[in-house]
């Protein structure tokens, strides 16, 4: 088992004056943690590079006697999501992790989960998809499952993972919502790079998530009948609740992550996150880690007399794009994509693009970026920024490539 | 027991949408008396998700879950997990699978669940092909068998799922047919006193399926068990019980009849007979049967 590092240190941010328990160890470890803390009765999930050490911590938890769910050990992702649904649909709390190709094992049981409206919480660890084989950072894995009705976050440290993972429990159970969440984050940079985390008390989270309470459950006292033959119209019903429960999560997900603030004095829970966006002329938008790297990037930028900020996409179901259009009322947009797709343009890019029309003409440039996991410094982010500001790109350009012919 | 011994209560309600003659109503009927009330059955794709009927009525009065066609065994071990951990560890869990859901798409599933131990039953309604998607064929379509993707008769036999099942050395396993509700109740009710995994297969003969007449029903099961075309037997404590008329045929106290006799009446073996008799084929389909009986003698007489 990996290293497990923990450290005291006193409080200096609000929230009383407790001694602080912050733990210095990897995005997987830290989801695991979040995930035990928030008590799933069910867990099932199947092991796959680079989320194995998440599943693994579990199983020593379970060892340990310091996690009491059930580990239901799976003979594939399809199963893992199977057995989540089944779990989750007689009313107990479920969670499991995959990534890249276990992820698209799972897609006709992401959607079954979705339209069942059952709140499964899941970690994904963005991996590039074969062939060839290649177990490093690439977001074509979930961005391929954008249309299966879960709510997707993108997560940028290790901090955040473990504070989105217990918010994911809270907004997807919430009565407004109903709906899974997938909590992404990018392979090693995050799932396996140590990082501080501050974790609050078993009871604080205990206190703050509170029991889940199903809208339907299996139950022999109420025999019904549950995903049966539904006609045309009864269908389009069931589409539009879902479409709804996602403008719900819109509003939900920064008032879960306000309350979240007055108990641990952190904020990781708008949908976008601003970073010196204020007198901004020009956003850059990125997800993950490209999101992480380019803080320095706009650091440097402003250095040199850039009005530049960064609005990091953290849900990309829902999309943010009301607030996207805000961004976009004085500023000119660049975004970069960990993703594209094939025939047409990487996703984020498209997707900026359709939140502003007919609402803002600003202009918007697109970068694919860091595919394969190729690695995205702060130098290639900030050269990004400054061929695009210079430039008039009307077309996604492969960062890296544009002198190289097609 | 005799059969005006089982329970009167019936699970599976008036006017569903099966076919007359269903013969997955039938043997649903004799299960869920067998289960009772307090039971969660789990229905992958397959007719029973039609015969269920359309939403918001239902066909069934116990808690159903619908899943996806290869998920049911995977479901099920979830619902028996979330149910265990609420404490609700007497409600039997059980799947209910067609051949396809069970021998083809879902075999990955199931052997997951069973290697598992699994504390539920998986109870495949064995019709020998895929009849919610119009009959084509699957793993447990005999040799000979017309479906509308074998059209000149299947070329491959069946598999023999028992034997798969058995490799999993679970602690109750069992083939029965709809023909014999007793048998088939009294096997249901010994699954449902059993720890871990039980794995039942019924032998469903279907009316559109095969080409016979609906009133046919039961009596395509009878011909099935007497020409050794199925076999009724219990596999318990790593033992092998065959019981009723194959019990027989396996102590060779009575003589099988000719598989002819079952197939002569099915339509989806016509082509054998008309326009003219096909002596290879029909021969290659007994002589199948009694290769399974020998291996049946050789290891468990
Ligand atoms: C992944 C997937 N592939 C194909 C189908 C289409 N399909 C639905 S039911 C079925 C056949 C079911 O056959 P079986 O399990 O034997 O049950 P029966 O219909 O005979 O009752 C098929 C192919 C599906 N629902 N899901
Ligand atoms: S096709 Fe066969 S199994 Fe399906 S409902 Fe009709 S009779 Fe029953």
């Amino acid at each position: 088992m990996r290293k497990r590092m923990q450290c005291k240190s006193n409080n200096h941010g609000k929230g009383g004056a407790t001694m602080k328990n912050i733990i210095i160890n990897t995005g997987n470890y830290s989801a695991a943690k979040a995930a035990v803390m928030a008590k799933p009765d069910v867990v099932a999930a199947y092991p796959i590079t680079p989320q194995t050490t998440l599943v693994e911590s579990i199983a020593n938890y379970i060892a340990s006697g310091e996690y009491k769910g059930e580990y239901i050990c799976v003979e594939s992702e399809h199963s893992a999501m199977s057995a989540c649904i089944g779990a989750s649909a007689t009313g107990v709390r479920t969670f499991t992790a995959t990534s890249s190709h276990g992820l698209l094992h799972m897609h006709e049981m992401l959607h079954w989960a979705a339209l069942a409206r059952l709140p499964v919480i899941m970690c994904n660890i963005n991996r590039v998809i074969g062939p060839g084989w290649n177990i490093w950072a690439d977001e074509n894995d979930s961005i391929s499952q954008r249309d299966t009705g879960w709510i997707q976050f993108y997560c940028s440290s290790n901090q955040e993972i473990f504070d989105t993972v217990i918010q994911a429990f809270k907004l997807g159970e919430h009565k407004d919502v109903a709906l899974p969440v997938m909590i992404n984050y990018n392979a090693f940079i995050l799932s396996h790079t140590s990082m501080p985390a501050e974790i609050p008390s078993q009871k604080e989270i205990d206190d703050y998530l509170g029991k889940y309470q199903p809208l339907w459950r299996i139950d022999p006292e109420n025999p019904v009948t549950f995903g049966n033959i539904i006609m045309p119209a009864d269908y389009e019903k069931v589409r539009r609740a879902m479409q709804y429960a996602h403008e719900n999560a819109k509003r939900l997900i920064p008032e879960i992550a306000q309350d979240w603030k007055k108990k641990f004095g952190r904020f990781n829970g708008n949908l976008i996150e601003k970073y010196r966006c204020e007198d901004a002329e020009v956003i850059l938008l990125a997800m993950g880690a490209i999101a992480a790297e380019s803080k320095v990037s706009i650091d440097n930028l402003r250095k040199e007399g850039y009005k530049i900020g960064l609005a990091r996409v953290r849900t990309f179901r829902p999309f943010p794009a009301e607030e996207i259009v805000k961004l976009a009322k004085k500023t000119e947009l660049i975004v970069i994509d960990r993703n594209i797709s094939c025939g047409y343009e990487g996703a984020l890019f498209t997707e900026v693009k359709s939140a502003l029309y007919n609402k803002s003409d600003a202009k918007v440039s697109g970068f694919i970026a860091g595919l394969g996991g190729k690695d995205v410094t702060y130098n290639h982010i900030e050269d990004m920024c400054k061929k695009a500001i210079k430039g008039k790109l009307k077309e996604t350009v492969w960062y890296g490539f544009e002198e190289v012919k097609k | 027991m005799a059969i005006k011994d089982l329970p009167d209560t019936e699970y599976v309600l008036a006017g569903s949408a099966a076919c007359p003659g269903c013969p997955a109503t039938i043997g649903l009927r004799i299960v869920l008396k067998a289960l009772g009330k307090n039971t969660v059955m789990i229905v992958p794709a397959c007719c029973t998700a039609v015969i269920e009927s359309v939403y918001p009525n239902t066909s069934f009065d116990i808690p159903v879950m619908n899943i996806a066609f290869e998920a049911a065994a995977a479901g099920a071990s979830g619902v028996e997990a979330g149910l265990r951990m609420q404490g609700k560890k007497d409600t039997t869990v059980f799947a209910w699978a067609g051949d396809g859901g069970t021998y083809d798409i879902g075999i990955q599933a199931l052997s997951g669940a069973i290697e598992r131990q699994t504390n539920f039953i998986y109870i495949c309604y064995n019709n020998q092909i895929y009849s919610n998607t119009g009959i084509q064929r699957s793993g447990a379509t005999p040799l000979g068998a017309w479906t509308t993707t074998t059209v000149g008769g299947k070329t491959e036999v069946r598999k023999e799922m028992g034997d798969i099942i058995r490799a999993h050395h679970l602690p109750y396993a069992a083939q029965a047919c709809i023909s014999y509700p007793e048998d088939l109740y009294n096997k249901v009710k010994k699954a449902k006193s059993i720890k871990g995994p039980k794995y039942i297969e019924i032998l469903a003969p279907c009316p559109p399926g095969w080409h016979f007449p609906m009133e046919k029903t039961v009596d395509m099961g009878v011909l099935a068990i007497e020409t050794g075309a199925w076999a009724l037997y219990e596999f318990e404590n790593e033992k092998m019980i065959f019981n009723g008329k194959s019990k027989l045929l396996l102590e060779k106290k009575i003589e099988p009849k000719p598989v002819e006799e079952w197939i002569k009446y099915q339509g989806r073996f016509r082509h054998l007979f008309k326009p003219t008799r096909d002596e290879k084929t029909l021969k290659a389909i007994q002589d199948n049967t009694d290769i399974i009986w020998e291996r049946y003698r050789k290891c468990y007489l």
